[in-house]
């Protein structure tokens, strides 16, 4: 099948694939699990239908705010398929159809059908839709085309489309705007065969009914009433007696009844009547209830029951507080229930909620229940309401229900049966921190106390070296390395493996997970961020690791400060939030009055090991925090060093700042930080019209450079370009600048630029014609290495750049060096002048990349290893070797002494350098790596929808024997060797003997 | 309004591509821009796929323009993306255990609805319509190697036990073999001037 030449392209890989080889640290299988874990979410649950009927496996299929569809185990809450759409993909509906089809509607105009059992799919198929309409998928009774398949009906805004159930064939389509005037907005199915009615808007001044064939889509019998005013059209509730709408002045309520000759028949009943204090921003909550509709204003959400025949509107409930009402549910024929979930008490650390199941039109109340949910899950915002059948056959409820921090429970006779914590699906930022030290007084002496049991458990890992183990004993063997009980104690470990990954996730929970497992430590839902009335909502934004103690603070616990931003159109524009890592507790809050465009993170710690930070303001004036007399002293000694720049995408400019004068600071809140003007020292303009930035990228601030030198192998030196001040840049050609495809190559360059942020000199400009977005780019060291789409050969590219300082080649003068004045021993300043040697060459890639970032160790010895997130959702981790501009063809063997590696066109990729390995990382967005105190490894940390975790050691592990290292093979080789030292004594002296005798 | 054209492909075994337009115009509103956009329609070879599975075929994704459309499979192994604007397109198959070729596919402007497929590395090579099989299966683990007393002999231990046991059986012999007379000889020698090593040890005992 394959031609010579991939084959020989083919053979060159494999030579380059078994050079790696031997430094790659692959993972055996039975290894899974050791040192890894991996954890699978779906997020936050919008739609969820429930299949409990029948003699299968209960279950529930849920759709997320993710483009999830999962389908979940209802007793257990674990997950049986799922399926992540793209990212555009909004799911907009969500059926499950005669028990083993599940619909979705997404994007408005894609429905698909998945087999209930395995998440197979069935068919999908594309309809016609007016965006930004309501949006609707009815599963009919009926068969219309004859195949035994009920079909299904879709309506988009006011295109209806019969699509037939079982190969998602459009059967017919009609557009109800064009035709008749009216924007459908919900379809109700008649009682007779065959029928259904759809109600909607009859312009923005009136209601309309129209009758629909389900055979052949005709509308007939168009029955409209016009109003006196204009309407709210963002809801229409419907039911089959009668349609809710809330004027557009939200002074009165229009309920149009069908009456039984299917005439609409208008009542308007002013809102004033019915709620003595309707409050400021009335609105008709879309949820689908039955006899009852539900309107929520300010803090309130009032229940108002319809009465069928009149029209007459009265109160039914009003619910004041943190209130969740699931839609209705259709037990009996014509019996409804809907749960109220209410918030009744906060406890220390429960919360105390009501779960009430009211029966028809609320008058009665079937079921009430109590339930205790932990407070970091805040208030419940969503319930989804299922019945069972008891055993006396009465029928019981249970309701699934959406916590404010996106978790999932499953609530069942007043006790939680399950959660899920679904708010990990959408990490916003993680940072590690480190667990507590070890405590004298906390024994530590269950770990291998049993020098019998310790010596049995090697000598049956010797036994499954040997290949000599049972099934059960290499069972054993297993499950005893999978649960080392010292992998998730909360305390420190000699090899800086043992963490806490901190995360935070949209919802504005904090978490801490144990790296050992995985397990979540304690949660925060961060009370100064959560929204309540007449405040922002406050969407968190990044964590910074603020008091990380070492040395002489250690008996501080390490705090982290989180940065938030406040929804628009409020006096608060921002929040910052201290928490303490240890005790998961928020220490202090402020609430900023302006907005935060970045935070530098400066190297001045205070007393406490409080890192000193700048948050830069949309005015360009620095922020000091901590707001304290001390930091201030400290920070402006060190004031005359603090840069910072700003990238403007919209303007296609870069600027640099220095800072000027403290504002004097009895004229601001102190809370909100000392102030320091700023005053603009460089700008660069980028040309507009042909680049546009796409990609800026900098070191990491905690990096480790171990050698500021590379010896090459004729004993030269090359000094590595280590400037921390150096950012990366890349600008692509204007438009459609981060799709791939559809452009002509011709006009499509991407330039890059080496920046020194501090005089804003372009060190190295690199411009690659014909290339595109997007740009996924790492700095580290002195190198950069990016990822690119070449449009020529229609294949993405990697690029690195070294960079080498020529002006401080040893000049050789030993006199020099003995004066001190040698130039490599002068610190690297941004004013001195460079002499640089960039070195640069490309190389093909396969894969598309989703994320890109490099390994980092203690000291910055090991080699590094570049960590690509590919379009498979797998970590890959690739030698930074492969990077290396100084390979050639055919390497000389001084050169292949140096590691160098022969040069190939592509760079090879092996199976065995995934370290997600038989793992997907689902919507994989980011990727963490954090040094562990062993210098030869690093752990990462993957997150997306799902979180992966593991080790990774990228010249192999050179500075502690392996977990499968054999000690009981070195302590039989001991005792071998000791006894055939005393048996070759005996013979010795015996032949002395027999000597002697002679 | 734009015009949704949805092309068939002809399987012939030639790598020359027929492309028979359906006459299936459907209006369309969905899509703003004038352009003219079209379905390219492909299938993943299940038959392929029958070796092991680690994954699912339910879970095999195809990728279109680095992540711009997502498809899924269906029963059959086939899929579609709709919409799609003339010119070159990056399509990627995500398949835990197997690696799949990028492949770029051409829908061209000036012939309305042919769609042209290739694999992107290696010679350009047309693929016939738009069927996709993987390159290789793909294995993300290290096999062990099975026991072996050769293996147990190269490693360090194994050396070191082997050095012994030469030293201990091997040594005596090799003295034997050394004529009486010529021992004797070097023996005296020895005695006569002894070596540093020798006196050093004769020293302590």
């Amino acid at each position: 099948m394959a031609s010579p030449r991939l084959r020989a392209s083919l053979c060159q890989l494999f030579v380059v694939v078994a050079c790696l080889s031997s430094t790659c640290l692959a993972l055996y299988e039975d290894q899974v699990g050791v040192r890894d874990w991996h954890q699978q979410y779906i997020g936050r649950v919008k739609h969820a239908v429930f299949q409990t009927q029948g003699t299968g496996r209960k279950r529930v299929v849920v759709a997320t705010e993710q483009n999830a569809i999962a389908s979940l185990n209802l007793r257990t809450g674990d997950i049986y398929w799922r399926h992540v759409l793209g990212e555009t993909d909004n799911i907009d509906a969500l059926e499950i159809s005669m028990g083993k089809y599940v619909l979705t509607l997404s994007k408005g105009n894609t429905v698909r059908a998945w087999h209930l059992p395995d998440g197979a799919l069935i068919w999908e198929t594309r309809i016609q839709a007016f965006q930004g309409f309501n949006l609707g998928l009815i599963k009919l009774p009926v068969d219309i085309d004859g195949d035994k398949v009920n079909d299904l009906f879709v309506y988009s805004g006011s295109i209806l489309t019969a699509i037939s159930g079982a190969d998602g064939a459009t059967l017919w389509r009609v557009d109800a705007a064009g035709s008749k005037n009216i924007f459908i907005e919900k379809v109700v199915l008649a009682p007779e065969e065959g029928k259904a009615y759809g109600l909607g808007f009859f312009g923005i001044m009136g209601v309309a009914l129209v009758e629909i064939d389900l055979k052949t889509g005709d509308l007939s019998d168009l029955k409209s009433a016009e109003l006196s005013s204009m309407l709210s059209t963002e809801h229409l509730h419907v039911t089959s007696d009668y349609a809710v709408a809330l004027q557009s002045d939200a002074e009165s309520l229009v309920v149009a009844l069908i009456n039984s000759h299917k005439e609409l028949i208008v009542v308007e009943t002013p809102v004033s009547s019915i709620l003595t204090n309707p409050g400021t921003s009335l609105k008709l909550l879309s949820t689908n209830l039955e006899g009852v509709i539900s309107l929520s204003s300010d803090d309130q959400t009032v229940i108002l029951k319809v009465d069928p025949t009149t029209g007459k509107l009265s109160l039914v409930e009003r619910l004041t507080g943190a209130v969740a009402v699931s839609d209705s549910l259709s037990v009996l024929d014509d019996k409804y229930a809907t749960a109220i979930v209410e918030f009744s008490e906060e406890g220390s650390a429960q919360n105390v909620f009501n779960l009430r199941v009211k029966g028809n039109d609320f008058s009665d109340e079937v079921q009430k229940e109590t339930v205790k949910l932990p407070s970091h899950r805040g208030f419940i915002q969503k319930a989804f309401l299922n019945a069972y059948v008891r055993t006396d056959r009465s029928h019981g409820f249970r309701a699934l229900v959406v916590g404010e921090d996106d978790s999932l429970s499953l609530l069942q006779q007043g006790e939680v049966v399950w959660t899920r914590e679904d708010g990990l699906a959408s990490i916003v930022d993680a940072s590690p921190a480190e667990l507590p030290l070890e405590k004298d007084g906390v024994s530590v002496a269950e770990v291998e106390h049993d020098l019998a049991e310790w010596l049995k458990g090697h000598i049956m890992k010797m036994k499954a070296t040997l290949f000599l183990a049972t099934p059960d004993e290499l069972a054993a063997v297993q499950r005893a390395r999978l649960n080392q009980a010292d992998k998730t104690k909360h305390t420190r470990d000699h090899n800086g493996f043992r963490k806490l990954l901190v995360v935070l996730t949209k919802a504005g929970k904090i978490s801490a997970l144990h790296t050992g497992d995985g397990h979540v430590v304690w949660s925060l839902l961060v009370p100064s961020l959560r929204a309540s009335y007449g405040n922002p909502r406050f969407s968190p934004l990044k964590i910074f690791q603020w008091q990380v103690p070492h040395q002489h603070a250690l008996d501080e616990n390490p705090v982290v400060l989180i940065l938030a931003q406040a929804d628009p159109g409020y006096d608060v524009k921002g929040a910052l939030s201290w928490i303490d890592v240890h005790k998961g507790t928020e220490l202090q809050s402020v609430k900023l009055s302006y907005s935060v465009t970045q935070v530098v993170t400066t190297p001045v710690t205070d007393s406490s090991e409080q890192r000193l930070h700048l948050l830069i303001d949309n005015r360009k004036r620095a922020h000091l925090f901590p707001a304290t007399e001390e930091s201030l002293a400290l920070f402006l000694k060190y004031k005359e060093n603090a840069y910072f720049y700003e990238v403007d995408k919209a303007d296609q400019k870069m600027h640099g700042y220095g800072l000027l004068d403290l504002v004097d600071p009895s004229t601001g809140n102190i809370k909100e930080g000392y102030v320091f003007e700023s005053r603009k020292l460089w700008s660069i303009v980028f040309p507009a019209e042909t680049e546009s930035i796409t990609t800026v990228v900098t070191r990491k601030s905690d990096e480790v450079t171990h050698t500021q030198t590379k010896v090459l192998s004729n004993r030269d030196i090359l000094f590595k370009y280590l400037n921390k001040n150096l950012v990366f840049v890349a600008t692509v050609a204007p438009k459609d600048k981060s799709q791939v495809g559809a452009v002509s190559p011709e006009e499509k360059t991407l330039v890059v630029y080496l920046v020194d942020t501090v005089t804003g000199r372009i060190l190295h400009r690199v411009s690659h014609p014909n290339m595109q977005g997007p740009v996924h780019a790492v700095l580290s060291e002195n190198w950069v290495v990016y990822h690119y789409f070449n449009l020529r050969q229609h294949r993405y590219e990697m690029s690195v750049l070294e960079i080498y300082d020529q002006s401080r080649l040893p000049d050789k003068g030993v006199i020099q060096l003995m004066l001190g004045q040698h130039n490599s021993s002068v610190p690297i300043s941004s004013y001195s002048p460079v002499n640089l040697e960039v070195k640069q060459q490309s190389y093909f890639f396969t894969f598309t990349v989703k994320t890109m970032t490099v390994t980092s160790t203690a000291k910055g010895i090991t080699a590094k290893q570049l960590l690509l997130g590919t379009v498979n959702d797998q970590v890959l981790a690739l030698d930074k070797r492969l990077f290396d501009p100084r390979r050639t063809l055919t390497p000389t063997p001084a050169e292949q002494e140096e590691g160098i590696l022969p040069l190939t066109d592509s760079i090879p990729i092996s199976p065995q350098s995934y370290l997600t390995h038989s793992y997907q990382v689902e919507g994989l967005r980011g990727l963490l790596t954090i040094p562990a105190r062993l210098e030869s490894t690093s752990l990462v940390f993957a997150y997306g929808l799902d979180l992966f975790y593991t080790h990774t050691a990228p010249s192999k592990i050179y500075d502690s024997l392996t977990e499968d290292f054999s000690y009981a093979l070195l302590l039989v080789t001991i005792v071998v060797l000791f006894l055939s030292i005393i048996v070759t004594y005996v013979l010795s002296e015996r032949r002395e003997l027999a000597e002697k005798w002679k | 309004m734009a015009v949704l054209l949805k092309p068939i492909f002809c399987f012939s075994g030639h790598l020359v591509l027929f492309c028979v337009l359906c006459g299936c115009f459907v209006a369309s509103t969905a899509y703003s821009s004038g352009d003219d956009l079209y379905a390219v329609e492909g299938q993943v070879k299940l038959e392929s796929l029958r070796g092991k599975s680690i994954g699912k075929v339910a879970n095999i994704k195809v990728v279109f323009d680095g992540g711009e459309q997502v498809s899924f499979l269906r029963t059959d192994g086939s899929f579609v993306f709709e919409g799609v604007p003339p010119g070159t397109h990056l399509l990627e198959v995500t398949a835990l255990g197997y690696f799949f070729p990028p492949v770029r596919v051409d829908v061209s402007s000036r012939m309305p609805g042919q769609i042209r497929a290739s694999y992107v590395e290696g010679p350009r090579r047309t693929l016939d319509g738009l069927v996709l099989e993987p390159l290789r299966e793909e294995n993300y683990y290290e096999i062990r190697e099975p026991f072996s007393l050769l293996g147990l002999l190269k490693s360090p231990m194994g050396l070191m036990i082997g050095f012994m046991v030469i030293c201990v059986f091997l040594l005596p012999k090799l003295m034997d073999s050394i004529d009486p007379e010529e021992m004797k000889r070097l023996q005296e020698a020895q005695r006569a001037h002894p070596s540093p090593v020798a006196q050093f040890l004769q020293g302590r005992t």
